[in-house]
């Protein structure tokens, strides 16, 4: 698997309080660990099994994901934007690595 | 020491779990059971109402590696009143859990949209639970022509 890449949709701007959409994709296998290889063995667990987003250090939303999260997990979900600022998006692996992506947003 | 309502809650939960099962029913399936267990430790025990969630997923999925699904709750997510988790169980995966979403009042809306693996036809099931510990459930079935679980 190539190193995961994430992608993320968030407007430019805002008015200040209002409610946006944000749409996130992270490249990931999630393999499940209920699939054997042509030998008959499993093929152990590795997903992606946290993702948060943050907006100037406060959360805004989550998710604990398990193994029937779709390969290349997608979120979209929504946030309330109250001042202009920063959303930081975290992506946790089962392999202790932790994947982050940071998006400007200015409320005009 | 105090007994906390969340304690108190977890101590009837476990008790409740027994009562649900009740003496009659000796061989539950595996995956209900499951599911009635995951269900009730995230409701503290108890029993979800139905209304305030929806949980929007196609009738039949043409692939079940890839099945969108969507959330929502009806609440004003506000720092007094806000949807505090969702989960989604489906009831007949190898494994029932596939995901918690975690809501605060900055998410504006009670609201999400996913892609999941289903292993064949079943219910899928989104229970919310409220700050103040309300939970409502909603559930769909859908009908998987195939299965997503690599096998």
């Amino acid at each position: 698997m190539a190193a995961p890449k994430p992608r993320v949709k968030v407007p430019k701007s805002a008015s200040a309080g209002e409610v946006i959409t944000i749409k996130t994709l992270i490249s990931h296998n999630m393999e499940s660990g209920q699939r054997k290889d042509k030998d008959g063995k499993v093929i152990p667990r590795q997903i992606i099994n946290k993702f948060t987003c943050e907006f100037n250090g406060t959360q805004v939303f989550g998710c604990d994901i398990a193994p029937a999260i779709s390969a290349n997990p997608y979120f979209e979900f929504t946030a309330k934007v109250p001042q202009s600022g920063t959303f930081k998006f975290t992506w946790v692996d089962d392999n202790g690595e932790i994947y982050t992506h940071e998006q400007a947003i200015e409320v005009k | 020491m105090q007994v906390t309502r969340r304690q108190a809650l977890g101590l009837s939960a476990g008790a409740m779990a027994f009562v649900a099962l009740g003496p009659g029913l000796k061989v539950a399936r595996a995956d209900e059971a499951a599911t009635e267990k995951s269900l009730m430790e995230f409701t503290g025990g108890k029993t979800p109402e139905a209304g305030k969630i929806t949980l929007n997923a196609p009738e039949i999925a043409e692939n079940g590696n890839t099945v969108p699904i969507t959330v929502s709750v009806d609440s004003e997510m506000t720092d007094a009143a806000y949807v505090d988790s969702v989960m989604v169980l489906a009831e007949n995966n190898p494994n029932p859990s596939v995901a918690t979403f975690r809501f605060t009042p900055l998410s504006g809306e009670a609201t999400a949209t996913t892609r999941m693996r289903l292993a064949g036809t079943q219910n899928v099931i989104a229970v919310a639970r409220m700050n103040d510990g309300s939970v409502f459930m909603d559930k769909k079935l859908v009908k998987v022509t195939i299965g997503g679980c690599g096998g």
